[in-house]
This record gives structure tokens, C-alpha cells and sequence, in this order.
């Protein structure tokens, strides 16, 4: 389904559930690639300022149907792939996307629209070289959220779907069909499944080594910052730019 | 009653049991004179008493920020404006089409999917990949296409409100100016249009001559979609 990656760049993606940790550990990959002096980028699910207009005002008025849910994320993916994420890759940058469209697949599909045809509408997207799947059950993962937010908001609680009135109830229910269509595409796509529970050095030790075997041998576009470290390729910011 | 038909999966989470209303889309090139008919067709099945509901290929509430925005200078790549059309369909039909079909409506659409895939086709767009996309939509039950000459559809809009930047395809580059590229780009979507026709069975009615003329032509297969309900000279209520 996904397109084999022939362009010079390499492609990491991290996915898991919300509370899953997986922000941590591509960010703390993003600063070890950048201080090794790579050419990275780094993109984050659902940032498109220009979507974001829009999907906000119907995020508010909760107008959304799961299928234009469904491809108004596709949209915000297709504005970063066209005008960041595919460019870069072609350039020879890292890029590290935190979530991919295994998102929309979990997302989309909990919500019981077509897996197919979800399938279909990211079939332009490149598989990633490594695609980390940060795996944790579903217990630890709410107790994390829960308690890290103050309040959960209405389509991330899946309170579209009418599973529960309680939102924290409805948090819990959507998150265990998530989590169920995860497991679905360990095998489908060759997910890396990463334990989630582990201390985060220890995850971090395993996300490296797996990098690291990737790019052995490897040779990017050229970075050419002194100092790489917070100064990344200006060419290689965007708005997608982590902190 | 029928169940929906869809080209597709459709919408699985939607329970749509029946839809006794009628789906008649009018497709056509820009400046074809769709809007004209849309009004003639409408007052004409209301005065034989049918409930109407018309929707154009205009942009739904969901999306217009973010088309406005691409529109007037930020740089959309054709995957994302092709998925915006996308998002605005779906919405429209879901909470616009749907419902009044539910209700016994005849609903004239004012384009359906088919001007978008032929604009994205043009554009690079995968076929198939958009075809599969609009899996999601309802077959309708009447497929009319005013099929026009690009000369008569610049004279049309030469005396009428004009060539536009979207309308030339101006995006494409072409040509340098409005009226060379309008005639490439035109005639580009009119081989679309020519395998779409064929592709959903289209029902091609000459709209190189007047609007009165179009008209009667057009007639004709929403009398026969209609029969029995549409009387001969008789009125329904």
C-alpha cells in the first residue's frame, strides 16, 4: 500500500497511543541526531497551519463526521508532504514525523470508517525506514494522560462515537479501540514494537541502536552548522519545527 | 424504496436505511450555463409539485476558510487541494444530500465528483487513487452532462461575467494570458469529461445552443427517472 522509500532521505516515525511516551523518545532521537550532526527535520501529526483553521472551527462546533475527520487529517498530512516532508526526504534529510499514518489508520478505523479505503487515501505516503511503535497498555496509558490534563477534549475522547456521556469513560473506550487496531498493524506493516513501560533511558537505548543500523553507511545531505546543536539546517526548519 | 448505492464502502457507521428522494447531478464545464438550468429545472419540478433541494460545488461551511486561504496566494500542492475538495464533498453529502434524500427530495446538485477528478487528473492526480477516494459517494440517480464546445463556452463567458484565474486553470501554466490558457485548460477537462462520461454513464445533452433548447433536453430523462410520479399535465396534489 505504501510507496517503497527511493529518495535519498531516511524516514523514522514513532506511533503509539496518547500516553504511550512516544513525544519523549523521538525528541530526545531528535537531539542525538542533530548533536551527531545529521540534516534532520522533525514533522508533527496534524500541524498544517492552513488546516488548522479550518479544522478548528469545526473541532468547536463538533461538526465533523468520522470520514471528514478522516480526510481533513489526510489534508493536513498532504500539505506537510507536499511542501516539507517529501522535499526533504528528497534533499537527504532525516525526517522524523511524530505520528504517521498509522494514526489515521488506528484513528479512522476506531471510528469505523472503511479500512480500505483510508488505506487508499494515504497510499501516496512513503513506508517509513523505521517505524517505532511505542506499546503500553491501555491502564498506564489513560493513568498518564489523566493525570498530566487537567481536561480531555471532545474528538481526542472519541466523545464523537457516543461510547460513554462520561468523557474520561469514553477517553477509555476509545483508546482500547485504538490501541486494538495498533496491534492489528504490527504485522500488516512492520511496526517495531518498543515496550512503553520501560524506563525512558532504557527505550531510548533501544531507539537508538535501532537508528544507528539504519544510518550506518548512510550519508545524508551534509549539515553544514558548526554547531548543530539547537541551530539546526535553517533549510530544514519548518513549521512543523520541534519547540 | 431503495437502499443507497454507493460507489463505494460509503459512510459503514451511518445506519442509512432508505432514500426516497431522487440524486440528479448536472455536470459541465465553467460557463456552461449549469445555474441557469438549475433554476429552470427546479421551478419546473415545483410546479409539479416536488420538493427541491439544490446544492452547488460550492464550498461548504467546513472548509471555506481554508479554500479562501489556498485560493488567494498560499501555495496548496494538488494532493491537498485535492483532498480539500474531498473534505467538502463528503460534508455536503453526509449533512446536506443525505438528509434531504431521507426526506423525499429531488436534489439537483450542481456538479458532483466528477468535475473534481477531472480538475485533479489534469493536475498529476492518480486516477485510480481518486476514484477509490470517492468510494464514499452516493450513485446518483441521473447523471446529466451539458456538453459544450470551448468556443461557445468563451463566448458565454466573454458576455457574461468574464474569464477568471481558476476558470483558465491559470495554476497550470499554460499559457502567459487568460484566454490562451481558459482554451487549453478547457479542452484538457473536456477529455476528461469524454471518459468520465463513458466511465459513469453521463447523459450528454448538447449545450451549444439556447438555454430553452438545453432545457427541454434535459427534461426528458428526469421525466422518465420520474414517470409515473410525473404526470402528464396532471399535478400530483
Amino acid at each position: 500500500m505504501l510507496k517503497p522509500n527511493n529518495t535519498k532521505g531516511k524516514l523514522i516515525i514513532v506511533e503509539g497511543i496518547d500516553g504511550s511516551g512516544k513525544s519523549t523518545q523521538i525528541d530526545l532521537l531528535y537531539k542525538w541526531l542533530q548533536s551527531a550532526g545529521y540534516s534532520v527535520y522533525f514533522s508533527e501529526w496534524n500541524s498544517s497551519e492552513l488546516v488548522k483553521s479550518t479544522t478548528k472551527a469545526a473541532k468547536k462546533a463538533h461538526t465533523f463526521t468520522p470520514t471528514t475527520f478522516s480526510i481533513l487529517h489526510c489534508t493536513d498530512f498532504a500539505d506537510r508532504w507536499e511542501n516539507s516532508i517529501l522535499p526533504l526526504l528528497k534533499a537527504g534529510v532525516i525526517v522524523l514525523a511524530d505520528r504517521y499514518v498509522f494514526t489515521a489508520f488506528a484513528r479512522d478505523v476506531a471510528r469505523n470508517v472503511d479500512p480500505q479505503w483510508v488505506r487508499n487515501m494515504y497510499s501516496f505516503a512513503i513506508k517509513p525506514d523505521a517505524a517505532l511503535y511505542f506499546s503500553v497498555p491501555l491502564d498506564v496509558a489513560v493513568e498518564r494522560i489523566t493525570a498530566a490534563r487537567a481536561s480531555l477534549k471532545y474528538y481526542e475522547a472519541g466523545m464523537d462515537l457516543n461510547l460513554s456521556n462520561d468523557i474520561n469513560e469514553s477517553f477509555k473506550l476509545f483508546q482500547g479501540k485504538i490501541l486494538a487496531e495498533y496491534d492489528k498493524m504490527v504485522d500488516e506493516f512492520g511496526l517495531i514494537k518498543i515496550d512503553g513501560t520501560l524506563p525512558v533511558k532504557d527505550q531510548q537505548k533501544k531507539v537508538r541502536a535501532i537508528i544507528k543500523n539504519i544510518l550506518t553507511g548512510w550519508e545524508g545531505l551534509p549539515n553544514p552548522n558548526e554547531k548543530p546543536i539547537g541551530v539546526s539546517n535553517p533549510q530544514a526548519q519548518g513549521k512543523g519545527e520541534k519547540k | 424504496m431503495k437502499g443507497p448505492v454507493f460507489y463505494g464502502a460509503g459512510f459503514p457507521y451511518r445506519d442509512i436505511q432508505k432514500l426516497p428522494g431522487k440524486l440528479i447531478v448536472l455536470e459541465g464545464p465553467d460557463g456552461v450555463g449549469r445555474s441557469t438550468q438549475i433554476k429552470l429545472l427546479r421551478r419546473w419540478l415545483e410546479d409539479e409539485g416536488y420538493a427541491v433541494s439544490d446544492t452547488g460545488l460550492t464550498r461548504s461551511a467546513l472548509t471555506q476558510d481554508g479554500l479562501d486561504a489556498a485560493k488567494s496566494g498560499h501555495t496548496l500542492g494538488p494532493l491537498t487541494m485535492s483532498l480539500f475538495y474531498a473534505a467538502d464533498f463528503a460534508d455536503r453529502l453526509e449533512n446536506l444530500i443525505i438528509p434531504a434524500l431521507q426526506a423525499g427530495f429531488v436534489v439537483l446538485s450542481d456538479r458532483y465528483f466528477y468535475s473534481v477528478i477531472a480538475r485533479d487528473s489534469i493536475r498529476g492526480i492518480d486516477k485510480a487513487w481518486a476514484r477509490a477516494l470517492y468510494g464514499i459517494a452516493l450513485k446518483p440517480d441521473l447523471i446529466l452532462y451539458m456538453k459544450a464546445s470551448v468556443d461557445s463556452l468563451v463566448t458565454r463567458l466573454i458576455h457574461g461575467r468574464g474569464l477568471n484565474y481558476w476558470e483558465a486553470g491559470m495554476d497550470m501554466h499554460l499559457a502567459d494570458n487568460l484566454y490562451d490558457s481558459f482554451i487549453s485548460y478547457q479542452e484538457l477537462i473536456l477529455k476528461e469529461f469524454d471518459e468520465l462520461s463513458h466511465e459513469y454513464n453521463f447523459v450528454t445533452v448538447d449545450a451549444n445552443r439556447k438555454s430553452n433548447a438545453i432545457f427541454e433536453d434535459l427534461k426528458e430523462p428526469i421525466m422518465q427517472l420520474l414517470h409515473n410520479r410525473l404526470t402528464k399535465g396532471k399535478k400530483p396534489y
